[in-house]
C-alpha cells in the first residue's frame, strides 16, 4: 500500500475520475511502468497464459451455465444438446472442456518452472504460497467441473473422491454425508458441486490478485535469480513484457487449437459418454490426467487414512518449500547438483502420472510405492541436503551481465526442455489411454475413415446406408435418442434434404399426449421428434435382452474404446485418425464367431465376440450378408454394412464433425499468421531494449 | 492499494525507501510510450516498422471480432427450440359459436374466437377513424371464414395476456393496466398501443387452420 502513483492522464475526463479513483495510476503502474526483468525467458510467458485461460474458463463456463441443467436426470443430455443445438455449443464445450487440461498443462509448466529458477524463495515466500493455494482451488474447481456432465466418470469420480473424506478418524461419515447431501452421490451433491463450481473460479481469481499483487511487490525473479538493481536490469512492463507475453499466448492457442478442434475427445474418458449409473463401476476409475500423480500416491500406501494424508501432504509440501530449499542461489542455472535432481524430479511426477492410470496390480504398486518415496525425498532430503553440501557456481553480477553473457545462445536449452515436456506428456496421456478397456482382447483392425485427418468428412453415402442399417436392425433393440429427425436435414450430416427428412419422419409413430381427455395418444413422426425408443424403460428393455439393456447408439462411437497402444496414441494425436472408438464398434459388429475357440466357454445367453472384452457378449450377431437391400449397389456384406453404420454411427456421435474441423482450419490459419506476425512485432519492439 | 510500488519519478524517492531495499531501482523509466516512440527508431524505417505494428493490430481486431461472434450468437434460439416452433394445426370443430380456445404455438397464446354474427357486426361497424391503431376488421381475418378471429393473445403494452370476453367492447380486456380490445381483437381504450397481432395461418379446409 502506498500513495497515489503520479501517473495523470492528459483527458479531462479521466483525470476527474483518476482524482477521486487513482485507477488509471494503478493501471499504469501495474502494466505499464512495472520494471521487470530484461532477461526472462519464454517459461515466464506462462503468467500471462494463465490468466488468459482462467479468464477462458469463466467465460465459456458462464455461457455453458446459460445452457446447462444441473440434475441428475437431465445433466448428461443438456450437455450432449448445448452441443448439438446450441449455436456454437460444440465449440464452447469443447473451450471449456479442453480448457481444463490446457489450464493445468499450463500450470505445471509455471509451477515447474518456478522450482527450476527458484521463485519461492526470499523475498517470494507469499507469492509461491499463494500459487499453492491457487492450484488447490483449481484441483477442486477441476474435479468439480468434471462431475457436471454426469457420465460414468463422472459420478465414480465423484464418489471416489468424496469418499477420500471417509477417512478421517470419527467424523470421516457424517463429512462424506454432508458432502453429498445423501445417502450416495446423487442429485443434491450435483446440485452443490455445479454451484460450488460457479462459484470457485472467482475465488481462484481474487486469489490470482493476491498472486500478482504479492508479485508486483517483490518483484519478478527471473532466470539468473538474481535481483534487479538497476534501470539496465529491467525494461518496462508495456511494451517489453505484454508484446513478448501475447507472443507466448498465440502460440499456446494453436495449441489449444488442435485440441478443441481436432481432438476434442482426446484427453478425455470414453467412459464419460455413457450417462451415469449408479448399480455399475467402470471397469478402471482413472481421474482425468492432471491429478493421476496424486492418485498414484494415493494407491501406493496400502492404509486408507495414511493414503488420503499422502496425497494431501503431495500438494501441501509445497507450501513449506521455501524453508526446506534454504539455498542461498536462487537459480538452478547455478546449482549443478539441483539441476539434476529437479530434472529427476520431473521424471518421478510424470512417472507417477503414469502409474496413476494404471490398474493398481504388481509391478505398478512397487514402482508406485517407490516413486512415492522419491517424491517427498526430493522434499525432505534431497533439497535441505543440497543447501549445505553443494557449492553453487558464481552467479551473474547484475541481470544486464547476464544478458550480455547470453547474447545468441539462448534457444538451445528451451528447445531440449520443450521436447522433454513433449515426451512426458506423451507418456502421461499414453499412460492414461492404456488404462481404458484393457483386458486382453485383440486389437480392433484398422480401418479407413473418411472423416479422419484435418480435412476429414463424413461420407454421406455411407451415412445414409448406416442410417439404413440402423433404421432395418439396429432399430429393433437400440435406440438413438439424442438423435432428432430434423438432424437428417442438417449440413455434415446424411444430406437429405428437409422434405426428405419430413417424410422419413412420418413414417414413424410417436407417443404424444396428453390431449384434451388426458389420454396419450400415437401421431406420425415430425422433424422436431427424436428417434423412438425400441422399449418403454430400461427395465423394459433390459427383461427383453437376456438381462442387458441394448445400449443407446447416439453417443456409441466416442462412448467405447480401447488400448491404441504405444506408439499410436500418439500417431493419432497428428493424424486424427478416429476419435475413440470407431474401429472398435465395427470390430465387435464384425467379431462374432460361431464356434469359440477351443477352451473358451460362453455362459447360455451369450455369444462369442473376438474383441469384445471378456469375449462374452449378451448381443447376438446382428448382421449377416444380404440382410439389408442397398439401393445404391454397394456391396451387401457385413463388413460394408458394419462400416457403413459406424459412420453413421460417427456421425450421431459428432454431428458437427465438418463444420468443427472447418473452422478448425480457419482458425489454424489465422493463428499461424498471428503467432509470425507476433514474432515479428516482438522483435521489433524488443530490439530497442538490447 | 497499489500493486507497483516502484512507479514514480525521482520526487518520490523518500517514500519509495521506506520499502525498496536500497540500491534498487534508482530511477525508473517512466517515459510514455516507451520503446515505441522512441525517435531514433522512428527515424529508420518509419513505414516498415508502422506497417507491422498496424498488421499485428489488424490482425488483433479480426482475431477478437471473429472470437466474439459465437459468444454472442450461442444465446439465439437453439437448434431443438426452433425445431419446435415449426407450425401446428389446428382443428376448429369443437369449437361452438360464441366460445375460443386458446393454443400455444412458439409459447405463445393463441386465441381462436368463433364469433357471432352480432359480435362480427360490432366489428364492422366501428368507424375506422375512432380507432387508436385504424385497421379493417376485414384485413384481420380471412375472407369466407369471417366469423373465425385467430390473434395472438400477448398485450401490445407490456405483454400481459389478455382475458377473453371481458371488457366494455366485448372482446378481450387486459388487467395488468387495462387496455380493452374489440370483438376483432383492436385496441380501443388503455394504455396498448396496438391491435393484437395476427399470426400467420391459413385455412387448410373449412374445419382446420395451420398456425405457423
Ligand atoms: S400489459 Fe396489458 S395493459 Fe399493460
Amino acid at each position: 500500500m502506498s500513495g497515489p502513483s503520479d501517473f495523470q492522464p492528459t483527458n479531462p475526463a479521466l483525470r476527474w475520475i483518476e482524482r477521486r479513483l487513482p485507477i488509471f495510476g494503478l493501471m499504469h503502474s501495474s502494466f505499464v511502468a512495472y520494471p521487470t526483468p530484461r532477461n526472462l525467458n519464454y517459461w515466464w510467458t506462462f503468467g500471462a497464459i494463465l490468466s488468459m485461460m482462467l479468464a477462458v474458463q469463466i467465460l465459456t463456463g458462464v455461457i455453458l451455465a446459460m445452457h446447462y441443467t444441473p440434475h441428475a436426470d437431465l445433466a448428461f443430455r443438456s450437455v450432449e444438446l448445448i452441443v448439438r443445438d446450441v449455436n456454437y455449443g460444440w465449440l464452447l464445450r469443447n473451450m471449456h472442456a479442453c480448457g481444463a487440461s490446457m489450464f493445468f498443462f499450463a500450470v505445471y509448466i509455471h509451477m515447474f518452472r518456478g522450482l527450476y529458477y527458484g521463485s519461492y524463495k526470499e523475498p517470494r515466500e507469499v507469492l509461491w504460497i499463494l500459487g499453492v493455494i491457487i492450484y488447490l482451488l483449481m484441483m477442486a474447481t477441476g474435479f468439480m467441473g468434471y462431475v457436471l456432465p454426469w457420465g460414468q466418470m463422472s459420478f465414480w469420480g465423484a464418489t471416489v473422491i468424496t469418499n477420500l473424506f471417509s477417512a478421517v478418524p470419527y467424523f470421516g461419515e457424517s463429512i462424506v454425508t454432508l458432502l453429498w447431501g445423501g445417502y450416495a452421490v446423487g442429485n443434491p451433491t450435483l446440485n452443490r458441486f455445479f454451484s460450488l463450481h460457479y462459484l470457485l473460479p472467482f475465488v481462484i481469481a481474487g486469489v490470482v490478485v493476491l498472486h500478482v499483487w504479492a508479485l508486483h511487490v517483490a518483484g519478478q525473479n527471473n532466470p539468473a535469480g538474481v535481483e534487479a538493481k538497476t534501470e539496465k536490469d529491467t525494461v518496462a512492463f508495456t511494451p517489453y513484457a505484454t508484446i513478448k507475453d501475447l507472443f507466448g499466448v498465440s502460440c499456446f492457442l494453436i495449441f489449444y487449437s488442435w485440441f478443441i478442434f481436432y481432438m476434442p475427445n482426446y484427453l478425455g474418458d470414453a467412459e464419460n459418454y455413457v450417462p451415469a449409473n449408479p448399480g455399475v463401476t467402470p471397469a478402471h476409475i482413472v481421474p482425468e490426467w492432471y491429478y493421476l500423480p496424486f492418485y498414484a500416491i494415493l494407491r501406493s500406501i496400502p492404509n486408507k487414512l495414511a493414503g488420503v494424508i499422502a496425497m494431501f501432504a503431495a500438494i501441501i509440501i509445497l507450501c513449506f518449500l521455501p524453508w526446506l530449499d534454504s539455498a542461498k542461489t536462487r537459480s538452478s542455472k547455478y546449482r549443478p547438483l539441483a539441476k539434476q535432481f529437479f530434472w529427476m524430479f520431473v521424471v518421478v511426477c510424470v512417472l507417477l502420472g503414469y502409474l496413476g492410470a494404471q490398474p493398481p496390480e504388481g509391478i505398478y504398486v512397487i514402482a508406485g510405492r517407490i516413486l512415492t518415496v522419491c517424491y517427498f525425498a526430493y522434499f525432505l532430503i534431497v533439497l535441505p541436503l543440497l543447501a549445505r553440501i553443494e557449492t553453487p557456481r558464481p552467479v551473474p553480477n547484475s541481470i544486464a551481465d547476464d544478458v550480455l553473457a547470453k547474447t545468441g545462445s539462448k534457444a538451445a536449452p528451451m528447445v531440449s526442455a520443450v521436447i522433454a515436456i513433449m515426451v512426458a506428456g506423451g507418456l502421461l496421456v499414453g499412460g492414461a489411454q492404456s488404462a481404458r478397456a484393457e483386458g486382453g482382447e485383440v486389437a480392433p483392425p484398422a480401418q479407413k475413415w473418411s472423416f479422419s485427418g484435418p480435412f476429414g468428412k463424413f461420407d454421406r453415402a455411407a451415412v445414409q446406408r448406416g442410417l439404413q442399417v440402423y433404421k432395418e436392425v439396429c432399430s429393433t433393440c437400440h435406440s438413438l435418442s439424442f438423435v432428432a429427425f430434423r438432424n437428417l436435414a442438417d449440413p455434415g450430416g446424411p444430406g437429405y434434404s428437409t422434405a426428405q427428412a419430413a417424410a422419413f419422419a412420418s413414417d414413424y409413430k410417436i407417443k404424444d399426449g396428453p390431449n384434451d381427455q388426458g389420454e396419450m395418444f400415437e401421431r406420425p413422426g415430425r422433424p422436431a421428434d427424436y428417434f423412438p425408443s425400441p422399449f418403454p424403460n430400461e427395465q423394459a428393455a433390459r427383461a427383453a435382452n437376456g438381462g442387458a439393456a441394448p445400449p443407446d447408439l447416439s453417443l456409441i462411437t466416442k462412448a467405447r474404446s480401447y488400448k491404441r497402444g504405444f506408439p499410436w496414441f500418439i500417431i493419432d494425436f497428428f493424424t486424427q485418425y478416429q476419435e475413440q472408438g470407431p474401429d472398435y464398434v465395427t470390430a465387435i459388429l464384425e467379431g462374432f464367431e460361431e464356434n469359440p475357440p477351443a477352451g473358451v466357454t460362453i455362459p447360455e445367453g451369450s455369444y462369442y465376440n473376438k474383441y469384445f472384452p471378456g469375449h462374452a457378449i449378451k448381443m447376438p450377431k446382428p448382421l449377416s450378408d444380404g440382410q439389408v437391400t442397398y439401393s445404391d449397389g454397394s456391396p451387401t456384406t457385413v463388413a460394408q454394412y458394419a462400416h457403413d453404420v459406424t459412420t453413421f454411427l460417427m456421425w450421431t456421435a459428432e454431428p458437427h464433425l465438418e463444420a468443427r474441423k472447418r473452422l478448425g482450419l480457419q482458425v489454424f490459419v489465422f493463428l499461424i499468421l498471428f503467432s509470425v506476425l507476433m514474432y515479428f512485432t516482438k522483435k521489433k519492439v524488443w530490439a530497442n531494449a538490447h | 492499494m497499489v500493486f507497483c510500488r516502484r512507479g514514480g519519478r525521482g520526487r518520490r524517492q523518500t517514500s519509495r525507501s521506506q520499502w525498496a531495499p536500497p540500491g534498487r531501482f534508482h530511477r525508473l523509466r517512466t517515459r510514455k510510450g516507451l520503446g515505441i516512440v522512441t525517435t531514433a527508431s522512428s527515424a529508420d524505417h518509419p513505414t516498415r516498422r508502422d506497417f507491422l505494428y498496424v498488421a499485428t493490430g489488424a490482425a488483433a481486431a479480426v482475431g477478437v471480432a471473429a472470437t466474439v461472434w459465437p459468444l454472442i450468437d450461442q444465446m439465439n434460439p437453439d437448434a431443438a427450440t426452433i425445431a419446435a416452433g415449426a407450425p401446428i394445426e389446428v382443428d376448429l370443430t369443437p369449437i361452438a359459436e360464441g366460445q375460443d380456445i386458446k393454443v400455444f404455438w412458439r409459447g405463445k397464446p393463441i386465441y381462436i374466437s368463433h364469433r357471432t354474427k352480432k359480435q362480427i357486426e360490432e366489428a364492422r361497424s366501428v368507424p375506422l377513424s375512432s380507432l387508436p391503431d385504424p385497421q379493417t376488421d376485414e384485413a384481420r381475418v380471412k375472407s369466407g371464414h369471417d366469423q373465425w378471429l385467430v390473434v395472438i393473445g400477448i398485450c401490445t403494452h407490456l405483454g400481459c395476456i389478455p382475458i377473453a370476453h371481458e371488457g366494455n367492447y366485448d372482446g378481450f380486456f387486459c388487467p395488468c393496466h387495462g387496455s380493452q380490445y374489440d370483438t376483432s381483437g383492436r385496441i380501443r381504450q388503455g394504455p396498448a398501443p396496438a391491435n393484437l397481432a395476427v399470426p400467420p395461418y391459413q385455412f387448410v379446409s373449412d374445419t382446420k387452420i395451420q398456425i405457423g
